[in-house]
């Protein structure tokens, strides 16, 4: 197994965790009396109210002092060695240890701190230059935080879906090395999938998720070089339960979605596990094509939405199996795609190229939770203020 | 001797030769696939139980799932509306008798090659009679195309494009003439439908399945080394699963030639 | 104005000699202690009536589960659990109990052991500020709390390598006359320079080393004192402080800047009259720090201090005369006590080899606890053997 940096936390201190899981700068403020602190703690440290929240904050902060350590008695560190630390001022109060991108300038300098999920999974802030350049995610020490699918070799499992194309597309524009497309049912012919097998980095493979063979044998061929995994596979039928008479199209979602991840979980985990966190050709993320209807069942999709959430909850637990590896788990719940299946949907609707360049910027931000698009993004507030009243807003 | 004496003895003598009709069920064999608004039927899916190991230390077993007519199958005449009402109509209910019958292979793997949506026509089979006898009645009529050669590619085996599948089939009058005046057991092909790929379009659409199921006679799909066989003179033995008010299921069909074998 | 301490006194220096590795526990280091306590001032068991212990390594046990695995029924005891404070504060706890009769005799007891693997795995449990703010990244340690520390500071005031490196050279010099002392060789300044960094400005020779060992004392009324017969000291004042200035974006001062006039009030005396300075030394730049909070010289002064003084213990302001944590090690909670210990030898005449002439008061200061970012804990006390 490979080394992780120290992931012990407080609960507290995983409200961080939580946010940098959504690619958000949020630290606790009192809100009675408006401070904000660092680290985390149980009351605010001026007026002792409990009533703290987490709250975006302004990234902006000083830089009071920087060092290079060349001596860790932690395991990862130690292995990474030299690595740069900063001491930081925030714009909002408080001052924080953080991880020190290579760009950033000597003390005293100006600068952003962002907050990412080390490999181990956990929350680390970390400083960055002032003015974004092209090259920063390069730094070896913001790689350790990042998915970056540049010069790594991805598997994308349907890669003939418009969506599947657009990630394909997203993803070779990213400088991945390599891109495995995969694809089913070949009778079938989807406009601009001869196209896409033009590009160089591209390489077709027959898969069928619902065949464990398949699977098993293509494990076997790609599986040790693999080093993100976006499963995309999905079947998506417009019914509840009322609207369509027996289990047949229930299962066949099922089958794709939820027995799919499955059967990829079982076979390209071990490879994928063996070769995390293993310096820089390593394998690094899982990304489960989810739908915001996994978080509340949408009825008139409603045997897919259960589907979406058996599978994302099948995701979690693979997030557990794969974070001892420092293999990040990410999740996407688009709201409704521009596709076939949801054209009876108003708009907005999330066009697959969106889709596409928000989960790359997922895997280079390390974000793992993603909520693409203005569907999804409301949907996760409405959820997450009051989960019963969006369950009653969407069966009316 | 008796009849039955007689045949077992000419089978281990090698007078009489057994040929496999049936394609190996396994995941990569080509389905059907409707339109998305549709039910769908399974393909062939397999995983396994447990193969000497910790789920089982001394045996190896799988569970499988796929369509009543997924792979190599027979199609009972409750598949289609035409024959929902009729008497004996499912595979439970077939008398068994019916399960064996002599076989007219009819070669049309020529006129195939040239055109795959090539179909069988009132006048191609009379011309085949005139060459090789009257197809008895209650026969298995078979419809030989080689397409059993293309079932290692689905794209080729399947032949679709934006119209549909390609592949051939008898027209509407051949169908009513083989159950009308020829009393057919049922008819049989070599690809994915006894019915042409485009048979849609045909008046009325799928006329295998409409007049043969109609008139409470069966179908096999997905036949395979019919061109071992004789135009005339081949027994079929094909039984289907005895699936309680099933449509069809997915057999061995095999059939018995006389030695030797017909070039 | 505070209550002065009259009539409290320290006594019987003990120390038990330092390992680099331990296979003991710290039961052991604190048993050891206690019973060099008893050897050295005559006392029997039963006739210690207050304890106090300072440990990282006694987890879970705390002073309490110690009374029971030595054998001892105290009516007063505290648990003193701040690191390089615990000196002075076990000292300021112990001296009220014998003031108001709470206690006859305290035994202050302060020790650790050093197994291959502790000083990781105290790090690990040692706040949770350090485990959720510090340790994910990745120093392992207060280095690099202190390595920001010392980088501000030389940035701010102008401090350079060459002056922490002088205090270093001093206090080895200092070490190398104290038989307890884990180093036994001469350091240069070229060799301190040299060193291989550690976490930049950090090189080796700042950083102290991890071992096991021991220190304690007794705090009892100087009539007990004089009726047993032993050689004692006075306290003639203390003062401890937590977590003062919390507002400062980065340590540049701690508490015995605020209360330090009080220190010097109560014992009617003045910085520049201490015949030497004990500081807490985890690393050169607190050393710094402490001689500006304690009014040695003005905040920001201590470069130009550095270079105007000679800190060996026959110097001009002997500075740490027993070598300091930096040159005798670091024994856990017994750094704490290790100024206080020398202390009490220099003004008792126990000091072969490194006697700081005629000395006759001193000064010990106390700073610990890097919960986060800064050291939260801080006090100082001064001794004398003038009558």
């Amino acid at each position: 197994m490979p080394t992780l940096p120290p992931a012990a936390r407080s609960r507290v201190a995983l409200g961080l965790t939580a946010a940098a899981a959504l690619g958000r700068f949020e630290l606790q403020q009192c809100r009675d009396c408006g401070m904000v602190q660092y680290p985390p703690r149980e009351s605010c440290q001026r007026c002792l109210s409990v009533r703290l929240s987490w709250t975006r904050q302004d990234d902006k902060g000083e830089l009071l002092a920087a060092t290079v350590l060349h001596h860790s008695n932690d395991l990862f560190f130690r292995e990474r060695l030299p690595w740069r630390l900063g001491l930081v001022k925030l714009a909002c109060g408080p001052t924080v240890v953080a991880h020190l991108h290579a760009d950033a300038p000597p003390a005293p300098a100006k600068l952003r701190v962002a907050v990412r999920l080390d490999r181990a999974g956990l929350a680390v802030l970390v400083g960055l230059p002032d003015k974004e350049n092209v090259n920063m995610a390069d730094d070896r020490q913001l790689r350790e935080f990042t998915c970056d699918p540049k010069h790594r070799k991805v598997l994308v499992t349907d890669g003939k879906s418009a969506v599947g194309q657009a990630l394909v597309k997203a993803l070779a524009a990213a400088g991945a090395e390599l891109i495995w497309v995969g694809h089913a049912e070949p009778w079938k012919r989807l406009p601009g999938f001869d196209e896409l097998q033009k590009l160089p980095q591209v390489t077709a493979v027959p898969l069928d998720v619902t065949d464990s063979k398949n699977v098993r044998e293509l494990a076997a061929e790609i599986g040790a070089k693999v080093d993100i995994l976006v499963s995309n596979a999905e079947l998506h039928r417009t019914h509840g339960i009322a609207s369509r008479q027996g289990v047949e199209t229930a299962r066949a979602e099922m089958d794709v979605n939820y027995f799919g991840l499955l059967r990829l979980a079982q076979e390209f985990g071990p490879p994928m596990r063996a070769r995390g966190a293993d310096g820089v050709a390593s394998a690094v993320a899982w990304v489960n094509l989810l739908s915001i209807y996994a978080l509340a069942n949408f009825p008139p999709h409603g045997t897919f939405s259960a589907s979406k959430a058996a599978a994302q909850s099948l995701a979690q637990c693979l997030r557990a199996e794969m974070r001892p590896a420092g293999v990040r788990v990410v999740n996407v719940f688009p709201g409704p795609i521009d596709d076939e299946w949801n054209q009876l949907l108003p708009p907005p609707k999330l066009a697959p190229a969106a889709l596409a360049t928000a989960t790359v910027g997922a895997l280079r931000e390390g974000v793992e939770d993603l909520y693409p698009g203005d569907v999804a993004q409301e949907w996760l507030e409405r959820w997450r203020d009051n989960p019963k009243a969006l369950e009653r807003e969407l069966s009316s | 001797m008796s009849a039955l004496a007689g045949f077992t003895q000419a089978l281990s003598a090698g007078k009489i030769r057994v040929v496999d009709l049936t394609q190996t069920l396994s995941p990569e064999f080509p389905h059907i696939s409707l339109p998305p608004e549709m039910g769908q039927a399974w393909p062939f899916r397999i995983e396994e139980v447990s193969r000497y190991d910790e789920r089982g230390p001394a045996w190896y077993w799988n569970n499988f799932s796929c369509g009543e007519h997924t792979g190599t199958h027979f199609d009972a005449p409750v598949h289609w509306i035409s024959g929902k009402d009729l008497p004996q109509n499912a595979t439970d209910s077939i008398p068994p008798e019916r399960f064996i019958g002599p076989a007219s292979v009819l070669n049309c793997s020529e006129e195939a090659k040239k055109d795959a949506d090539f179909l069988l026509s009132v006048d191609w089979i009379k011309g085949w009679e005139k060459k090789h006898g009257r197809i008895p009645p209650r026969a298995w009529v078979l419809m030989r195309t080689d397409w059993s050669r293309r079932s290692h590619d689905p794209v080729a085996y399947q032949n679709y494009d934006e119209t549909g599948q390609h592949t051939p089939g008898p027209d509407v009058d051949a169908v009513k003439f083989l159950v009308e005046e020829r009393d057919i057991l049922g008819f049989g092909t070599e690809s994915i439908g006894t019915d042409a790929g485009q048979a849609q379009h045909l008046r009325p659409p799928y006329p295998c399945h409409y007049f043969m199921h109609g008139a409470g006679r069966y179908g096999l799909q997905c036949l395979a080394n019919l061109d071992q066989l004789p135009p005339t003179g081949a027994v079929v033995i094909a039984a289907p699963l005895k699936i309680r008010n099933g449509s069809g299921s997915p057999l061995r069909a095999i059939a018995l030639v006389e030695a030797p074998l017909h070039p | 104005m505070r209550q002065p301490y009259h009539g409290v006194v320290l006594a019987a220096p003990v120390t038990v000699p330092y390992v680099r590795y331990s296979i003991r526990s710290a039961h052991w280091w604190l048993a050891r202690a206690f019973s060099s306590l008893l050897e050295k001032s005559k006392l029997k068991k039963e006739e210690i009536d207050g304890l106090t212990v300072s440990s990282f390594t006694l987890a879970p046990d705390t002073a309490i589960g110690f009374t029971q695995h030595i054998g001892l029924s105290p009516r007063w005891l505290d648990h003193v659990p701040l690191g390089g404070a615990s000196g002075v504060v076990a000292l300021r706890r112990a001296a009220r109990a014998v003031q108001a009769g709470d206690a006859e005799i305290v035994a202050c007891l302060a020790g650790d052991t050093n197994h291959v693997d502790s000083f990781r795995l105290t790090l690990a449990n040692f706040s949770q500020f350090a485990r959720d703010a510090v340790y994910p990244y990745g120093a392992g340690g207060p280095n690099a709390s202190f390595a920001f520390l010392t980088a501000h500071y030389m940035q701010r005031y102008g401090a350079k390598r060459e002056d922490f490196g002088k205090l270093c050279v001093a206090q080895r010099a200092n070490a190398l006359k104290y038989s307890h002392a884990l180093f036994k060789k001469p350091l240069t300044l070229d060799e301190y320079l040299n060193a291989r960094p550690i976490a930049e400005p950090l090189h080796l020779f700042d950083c102290v080393m991890p071992c096991a060992g021991a220190e304690a004392f007794l705090v009892l009324s100087e009539e007990k004192a004089r009726t047993i017969g032993l050689p004692y000291v006075r306290l003639l004042g203390t003062i401890e402080w937590h977590n003062a200035f919390s507002s400062d974006p980065v340590q540049l001062r701690a508490g015995w800047a605020l209360d330090r006039e009080e220190l010097y009030t109560q014992a009617g005396r003045s910085p520049n009259e201490m015949h030497f300075v004990q500081v807490y030394d985890d690393y050169p730049v607190i050393t710094l720090m402490q001689l500006e909070d304690l009014g040695f010289c003005g905040k920001g002064e201590g470069p130009a201090f550095v270079r105007e003084h000679r800190f060996t213990w026959d110097g001009d302001f002997p500075l740490n005369t027993s070598g300091g944590q930096l040159s005798a090690g670091q024994a856990g909670a017994a750094g704490g006590f290790l100024g206080m210990v020398e202390a009490i030898r220099q003004l008792t005449g126990e000091a072969p080899g490194r006697q700081v002439p005629d000395a006759k008061i001193g000064l010990v200061s106390g700073f610990g606890m890097i919960n986060y970012d800064r050291g939260l804990g801080s006090g100082a006390a001064i001794l004398s053997s003038d009558e």
